[in-house]
């Protein structure tokens, strides 16, 4: 076995690197934007708007991006969705609206909704106008925690109520996993940055960064200084392999590596030449695709069950394959090799699965050399929340909401990854809209 | 293979379709051009009066799109030929020599006296062209110096000019209507009581195609200001088909030579005026829109509907559906239709639904089935038959309309109980 350990940073001409991560799907221009927009049916009771999380009134929107009136359209998007900028380009697009367009039907070739999404929200964003206003001041104030998709989109309404806001943000950035967990080919430049700065310029709304429940202030204090709270703070801990060595170096959570490439300069990140990524969803393609693009040789995302067992998009596996990911599965780590300066490799064992569709080792296995090890098999809640005096009913990991997302402690609501659902910014958005609602509605009865 | 040639009022060439006096007919580098591809005939954009010629301002043409499409409408503030008209007689002559077949049709428009007619004509005899056609049709520029469709909106006119024309020519006399009028058959019966061995319409239709939002000019824009002027193109073909059905049922005109003219863009366009009695159809727009080339096309359509329908020459199917083409008052009130959905082609985009419940009738259900999918149904008491649903459907022949047994018989309404005045 090899044992170069080959790490360094800076495997690639900076601008091969740039080329990389340039946009995934660049900006429609407006003439494709036009022909694009006049696929569209306009159709009555929309199949497209009901599988969008938020609602977005999508032939609503595309119709006016047809008519000229781009603007409009963007706030026919931003109205049910104030995050629709983000969702355009990281929504799952092939699995919400554009799975059910009718054009799929009639044409084989959906009406291409999160690049129109796109071409409207970029338009407002370019013009810096903020067009969302304030009711008149409640004299309410309410506390979100995480400034992340849920608790930017909760606060967003709230203020547009007319309420006070306070957000306490645990890290130094706001915009949640949109700043900090996306790959960043799909959100380039300071987009998320944009965005935040866009929701905040509402007005209204107080951003606390460096603040985390648990350590800095307790969900009590929160209770008893505001007249309602919002929880968001998404599921800050990572799964573990449970395996020997597992801290040794060169074995990185995913996600933590995803926040450095979105943070740090990308000539700077140390990229093996050998990775194995570990995981079957849309972090480990996130992770296995941007080291490739880095510079790594070899990629190998290995899943234990099937291709259609992975929790990642059929449209995320041929990204990973046509950047040269390979994706092995049926196959389950076991052992993390090591040597003084790190992982050198791991080995796998083959797997099946019996008559009940359980899974099984079948006792044969295989070792991939790896310079660097990925682990992309999940989160979950972080644990300081279980550690409230009186925290709110917890159910199969998460925080145990309503469908206006109230939790089991009264004035206390949640939503985002904290919450059960799927785990997408647009259900985030979604989220903090219900629940923003519900808080509105259930202090001005009050 | 059908046989394509076209004998209008003499003047013959190898199929029925003609550029229309226009700027693909202005040179005879154009004309060349079109024969080489294969049209059967042209009219040479319109000829004025010996000496300078007319000038024409920049910017020319606007244009209406729709739904991405470009040119559905197409209008112009051009005049006729700014060339000098001997150069324009020279070519004609040239091109003719060089292309015996082809049909030469030359546009004359010229002040409104005799004299001018005749010298006019004198000349144009000379270039061995098929015939003339008078430009009684221009609502633009020229129609303010009295001529175009100033001529063409005084029946009066319309009979003497051409009346002096065929005094003093033996060329087939073609008179090109302007729709710019109320009733297309008083310049129809006009031209005819002039002695017009055919009528050529429609000309364009006074226009302007679009309102500029910053400048609030109207578009083409000449230094900021705009006149109206001609619309043609596909958007104006219905309005094209009624004048010809006019002038093809008006017993003081039937039997008139019609030279289709409006929106032709394609050979079902072509075959559509035919069959309303028109002996060759004349286009412009489209040739403006894709070139010459798009004749490849009219011709071999026409040639294969006409195989597969059996209908060896054009003077087989030429005319058959004027006598379907009748007043209101003669429709069959009993005759029913329902609209029926295919819920196999269905694509569940609920249109049909809609505009029914929101502009018709109330006769489109809407449900959802086991699975969630949309399922769209015809409430058949409620459905008056009137089409908007089949129309509105994106997909062909999902939604058709299938005719009832009433049982009852023809009934018009010059006989129907609700009718006071009733026969």
């Amino acid at each position: 076995m090899s044992q170069s350990h080959d790490i360094r940073p800076g495997r690639l001409e900076r601008t091969r690197i740039e080329e990389n991560f340039s946009d995934l799907h660049p900006a429609l221009t407006s003439h494709q934007a036009a022909v694009e927009s006049a696929r569209c049916l306009f159709c009555f009771d929309a199949p497209c708007t009901e599988a969008c999380p938020t609602g977005i009134d999508i032939p609503g929107f595309i119709r006016k991006i047809a008519t000229g009136n781009t603007y409009g359209a963007a706030v026919t998007i931003l109205s049910e969705n104030i995050m629709g900028a983000t969702c355009a380009n990281v929504c799952p697009v092939e699995e919400l609206c554009e799975q059910v367009c009718v054009k799929n039907t009639a044409e084989e070739q959906a009406v291409r909704i999160g690049r129109l999404q796109r071409f409207a929200t970029d338009h407002l964003f370019d013009r810096d106008k903020q067009p969302f206003h304030r009711e008149p001041d409640t004299g309410k104030h309410i506390a979100v925690v995480g400034a992340g998709p849920a608790g930017l989109s909760c606060a967003h309404r709230l203020a547009m109520h007319g309420h006070q806001v306070t957000v306490f943000e645990a890290r130094g950035k706001s915009g949640g996993l949109n700043e900090y967990g996306l790959a960043a080919y799909k959100m380039n430049d300071d987009r998320a940055q944009r965005e935040v700065e866009f929701i905040l310029s509402l007005g209204g709304i107080e951003v606390k960064t460096d603040r985390s429940l648990g350590v800095d202030f307790s969900l009590a204090s929160l209770r008893a200084d505001f007249d309602a709270v919002f929880l968001a703070f998404g599921h800050a801990d990572v799964n573990r392999l449970d395996l020997d060595n597992e801290n040794t170096g060169g074995v990185f959570n995913a996600v933590d590596f995803i926040a450095r490439i979105r943070q740090e300069d990308l000539q700077g990140l140390p990229v093996g030449r050998r990775i194995v990524v570990i995981g079957g969803g849309n972090t480990a393609i996130d992770i296995a695709v941007q080291m490739k693009k880095l510079g790594a040789e070899y990629v190998t995302l290995v899943y234990r069950r099937g291709r259609d067992d992975m929790s990642a998009t059929d449209y995320e596996q041929v990204i990973a394959q046509t950047n040269g990911v390979l994706l092995k599965t049926w196959a389950s780590p076991v052992k993390l090799l090591s040597d003084d300066q790190g992982v050198t490799g791991v080995t796998f064992e083959y797997t099946r699965k019996d008559d009940k569709g359980r899974l099984l080792g079948t006792g044969e296995f295989f070792t991939i050399e790896a310079d660097q090890v990925f682990k992309a098999i999940g989160q979950h809640l972080d644990d300081n929340v279980m550690e409230f005096d009186d925290h709110p009913a917890i159910e199969n990991g998460r925080i145990r909401v309503d469908e206006k997302r109230r939790t089991s402690l009264a004035g206390v609501w949640a939503g985002g990854d904290c919450i059960e659902g799927q785990d997408l910014t647009v259900v985030a958005v979604q989220d903090g809209k219900i629940a923003a609602e519900s808080i509105n509605k259930e202090l001005m009865e009050s | 293979m059908a046989d394509l040639r076209c004998n209008i009022a003499g003047v013959k060439s190898p199929n029925p379709f003609w550029l229309a006096s226009a700027p693909p007919t202005d040179k005879r580098i154009n004309v060349e051009r079109a024969f080489e591809a294969g049209w059967g005939g042209v009219v040479w954009k319109t000829l004025g009066e010996a000496g300078p010629p007319v000038v024409n301002v920049c910017s020319r043409y606007g244009s209406i799109d729709y739904n991405g499409q470009r040119m559905v409408g197409l209008n112009n503030i051009e005049l006729i030929t700014d060339r000098p008209l001997e150069v324009n007689l020279a070519e004609i002559t040239a091109v003719k020599k060089a292309w015996p077949d082809r049909a030469m049709v030359v546009s004359l428009m010229v002040p409104c006296n005799e004299d001018a007619w005749r010298d006019i004509l004198k000349q144009v005899e000379q270039t061995g062209c098929d015939g003339v056609e008078l430009n009684f049709g221009c609502p633009h520029g020229m129609s303010e110096r009295g001529m175009g469709s100033a001529v063409g909106q005084v029946p009066g006119y319309i009979r003497d000019v051409t009346g002096w024309c065929k005094t003093h020519t033996d060329l087939p006399v073609f008179v090109k209507l302007t729709p710019n009028i109320t009733d297309i058959r008083y310049p129809a019966r006009a031209a005819r009581e002039g002695g017009a061995d055919a009528v050529s319409l429609i000309n364009t239709i006074n226009s302007i195609v679009s309102i500029n939002l910053d400048s609030f000019s109207p578009e083409p824009t000449v230094a900021g200001k705009g006149a109206h002027g001609g619309y043609c193109g596909p958007a104006v073909k219905p309005i094209a088909l009624s004048m010809v059905s006019e002038i093809a049922r008006d017993p003081e005109t039937r039997g008139l030579p019609i030279s289709g003219i409006g929106g032709i863009s394609t050979w079902r366009d072509a075959a559509e005026y035919i069959a309303l009695s028109c002996g060759s159809v004349q286009v412009c727009t489209a040739a403006m829109r894709f070139g010459f080339k798009i004749i490849d096309d009219l011709v071999d359509g026409l040639n294969n509907w006409m195989d597969e329908k059996g209908h060896p020459t054009l003077e087989s199917f030429r005319g058959l559906a004027v006598p379907n083409v009748t007043d209101w008052n003669q429709l069959d009130l009993n005759y029913k239709t329902i609209a029926s959905i295919d819920p196999e082609k269905c694509i569940e985009c609920g249109l049909c639904h809609i505009v029914c419940e929101d502009a018709s009738h109330q006769a489109i259900a809407r449900s959802r089935d086991e699975k969630g999918n949309r399922i769209y149904s015809v409430i058949d008491p409620e459905c008056v038959g009137c089409n908007l649903c089949a129309l509105v459907c994106p997909i062909e022949d999902c939604i058709t309309m299938v005719e009832q047994d009433t049982g009852l018989p023809y009934l018009n309404w010059t006989r129907h109980p609700n009718n006071p005045d009733r026969i």
